[in-house]
């Protein structure tokens, strides 16, 4: 049986107005979260990771707005709900993980504070019950002492604990989707790999979805079930990782994957993209990636809007020319 | 010492002092031991690299050797000279002779471009402060630079704040490269730079040393990128060397159990590789009171066989210039 569809995003469009233009952070990014599943959201900064989710949460910082576009979730749209509702389901229904541990927690509240703060706000218990909870929690996401470490204020704690911490406040009301924003961008290697297994056990355990969103395409193929590789604030590609991986069809995934020097082969010339990602106040008109994009073609990439394409089943692209790459490396994979 | 050594570091220490504030005077507390006596040397033309996690004491390491926080003690000979004897002899046209030599790119361009000058000034206020460039030539000394980093004539009466962080990072390097060094500490310069654009930077670096015969000593936490661009490449820990090794000896057979769980945590874009990883349980210890014996024997699965609390093991050669600091490596 298909798994069922938790999450869909349809045309989210969400733009900020400011002096000096409007930014077009997310312009029309459509994708889905099925049931118990992991998707990576993979991009550079700029390209609509987290504007993407905090658009879910409807949480976007001024200037930002949502402009356009459906969001639904277990079948109603959240952009429609009113702000109670979404209070509800902030932290109860979704929740979040931030980047950085060090400011995603209050500096003057203890941690049994802040977890006791959500626990009591979305569940029917008293303090102490909470507490007890919260202890649980603790256990939860592999915290030594937690009846000692839970008084402590943030400051006394590490990056990787704080991290462990804001994994523990997220999952306080078993959210059926979480939204992972580079969770271990700021933290060392030894530990980021103790907390992207954590979340992975976790995630397995508890049997919620989530969004991983990372610029790391080694975090990716790990944890993430699906990807879908954003640019500029627009899908270009939406596959399972594996295919993601082995057969990359948009020019962009595939600079990507070549761009990242990777540990199994040897010094030689890293493939550069050239240029830089475009300011999203004046957008490159037709395809965003075509002043970098060496399949671009004058005429067509330059005026067209790529749509997303099912190219293949399940694999959604967006480039105008994606039959004819995935004929030619369908060519080159038999000619070898 | 050979010819071809650049930068030769004996015993490195570094060490601050913390303070607390008492009746008349401030009173020592602790010490945070950020380089304990490290030992190392760099090859002309080489890329040596310098890798460890958040507060092991690599950048701490690239500032003594550059004097910007003075070491405690060891020694540092920059082309078979002493250092320290230079930097402390007040000698300004000595200091700045040496400075010549040695330049430092930053971690984080953003905030290493002074906002309020242009590209021009900040690229030319080395031929300022050195004059080994007539003043006629300094524009196409100027010019010649950016060219060399792949920016255009136009952009010298830009503002940084005009520039993306690749570009930033580029005029980083051409500031370092208008005084023609020999040594580039390079601390970082990739980490803050989007993906895409991380591979032109590494690219135009490797380019720089093949044309100018440059050393390298390049600090990263990155091993994937150190992987790429080094010749050989010291792991430290705690303020310590852990291994030492030519890079592929390093990443194909590491010999210290810190080396291999950091290669192994090192996430890797294949869906399908097989993840044998080892975890290292819990974190770095603080280095204000570091574990007795092996800095890592707290974290280390095999520290329960041998005496690792008492013997704190030193580098030890195992063939092939692959030094490793672990009782258990060497035996």
């Amino acid at each position: 049986m298909e798994p069922k569809e938790l999450l869909k995003i349809e045309n989210l469009t969400t733009y900020f107005d400011t002096w000096a233009g409007i930014v077009k952070a997310v312009d029309g990014v459509s994708l889905e979260v099925r049931e118990g599943e992991t998707l990576g959201l993979v991009g550079e900064s700029g390209s609509g990771k987290s504007v993407t989710a905090l658009s879910i949460l409807r949480i976007v910082p001024r200037p930002g707005k949502i402009i356009n576009g459906r969001i639904i979730y277990k079948g109603e749209n959240l952009l429609e709900k009113t702000e109670s509702d979404m209070q509800k389901i902030r932290g109860k229904e979704i929740a979040y993980i931030f980047q950085d541990p060090a400011t995603s927690l209050n500096p003057v509240f203890n941690i049994a504070n802040q977890l006791i703060e959500v626990i009591t706000r979305h569940q029917n218990v008293t303090k102490k019950e909470a507490l007890e909870k919260a202890i649980e929690l603790f256990k939860l996401v592999e915290i030594a002492d937690p009846e000692i470490k839970i008084w402590n204020y943030p400051h006394q704690l590490s990056g990787g604990m704080k991290q462990r911490i804001a994994v523990a406040r997220a999952l306080s009301c078993q959210p059926s989707l979480l939204l992972a924003d580079e969770p271990t961008t700021a933290l060392d290697v030894t530990i980021q790999a103790q907390i992207l297994d954590l979340l992975k056990n976790l995630k397995q355990k508890l049997r919620m979805a989530m969004i991983l969103i990372t610029h790391d395409m080694g975090v990716v193929a790990g944890v993430a079930d699906r990807i879908t590789v954003l640019y500029a604030g627009r899908v270009c590609e939406s596959a399972s990782t594996r295919t993601i991986f082995r057969n990359p069809l948009h020019p962009y995934t595939r600079a990507l994957l070549e761009a990242v020097p990777s540990l199994a082969l040897k010094r030689e010339k890293l493939k550069v993209i050239p240029g830089a990602i475009p300011n999203l106040i004046e957008l490159p008109s037709g395809c965003r990636f075509n002043p970098r994009c060496e399949f671009a073609k004058q005429g067509i990439c330059t005026t067209k809007i790529p749509e997303l394409e099912e190219i293949e089943p399940d694999h959604y692209v967006a480039c105008v020319r994606a039959r004819e790459i995935e004929a030619e490396s369908r060519f080159r994979s038999l000619s070898q | 010492m050979s010819g071809d050594t650049v930068l030769e570091v004996k015993n490195l220490v570094k060490h601050f002092p913390i303070t607390s504030r008492g009746v008349l005077m401030k009173k020592q507390v602790g010490i945070v031991h950020a380089v304990d006596g490290v030992s190392f040397s760099v090859k002309r033309g080489e890329t040596f690299g310098l890798v460890g996690e958040t507060g092991c004491g690599k950048t701490t390491t690239a500032r003594a050797i550059l004097f910007l926080d003075p070491p405690t003690s060891g020694e540092i000979y920059f082309d078979g000279k002493e250092v320290s004897r230079v930097f402390r002899s007040k000698n300004k046209a000595a200091i700045l002779k040496l400075r010549r030599k040695m330049q430092y790119i930053f971690q984080n361009p953003y905030a290493s471009l002074d906002p309020r000058m242009t590209v021009a000034d900040i690229i030319m206020e080395p031929l300022l402060i050195h004059r080994h460039v007539s003043k006629e030539k300094w524009y196409d000394r100027l010019y010649e630079l950016l060219r060399l980093v792949g920016l255009e004539e136009y952009h010298a009466e830009r503002y940084p704040h005009e520039f993306s962080g690749g570009q930033r990072q580029r005029i980083c390097i051409a500031r370092a490269l208008a005084v023609e060094p020999e040594l580039l500490i390079a601390d970082e310069p990739v980490a803050s730079l989007d993906v895409s654009v991380r591979a032109q930077i590494l690219n135009l670096l490797q380019e720089l040393q093949q044309k100018f015969k440059i050393t390298y000593l390049y600090i990263s936490h990155d091993l994937s990128t150190v992987r790429h661009i080094c010749h050989r490449i010291a792991v430290m820990y705690l303020g310590k060397f852990v291994e030492i090794a030519d890079t592929d000896d390093l990443f194909e057979s590491p010999l210290h159990p810190y080396t291999q769980a950091l290669i192994s945590s090192i996430p890797v874009p294949d869906p399908d590789a097989k993840t044998k990883r080892t975890r290292l349980p819990g974190e770095v210890p603080s280095p204000i009171n570091p574990p007795a014996g092996c800095r890592f024997q707290p974290r280390c699965i095999y520290s329960k066989e041998h005496n690792c609390v008492e013997n704190a093991p030193e580098l030890f050669d195992v063939g092939h210039g692959h030094l490793v600091a672990c009782e258990k490596a060497c035996n």
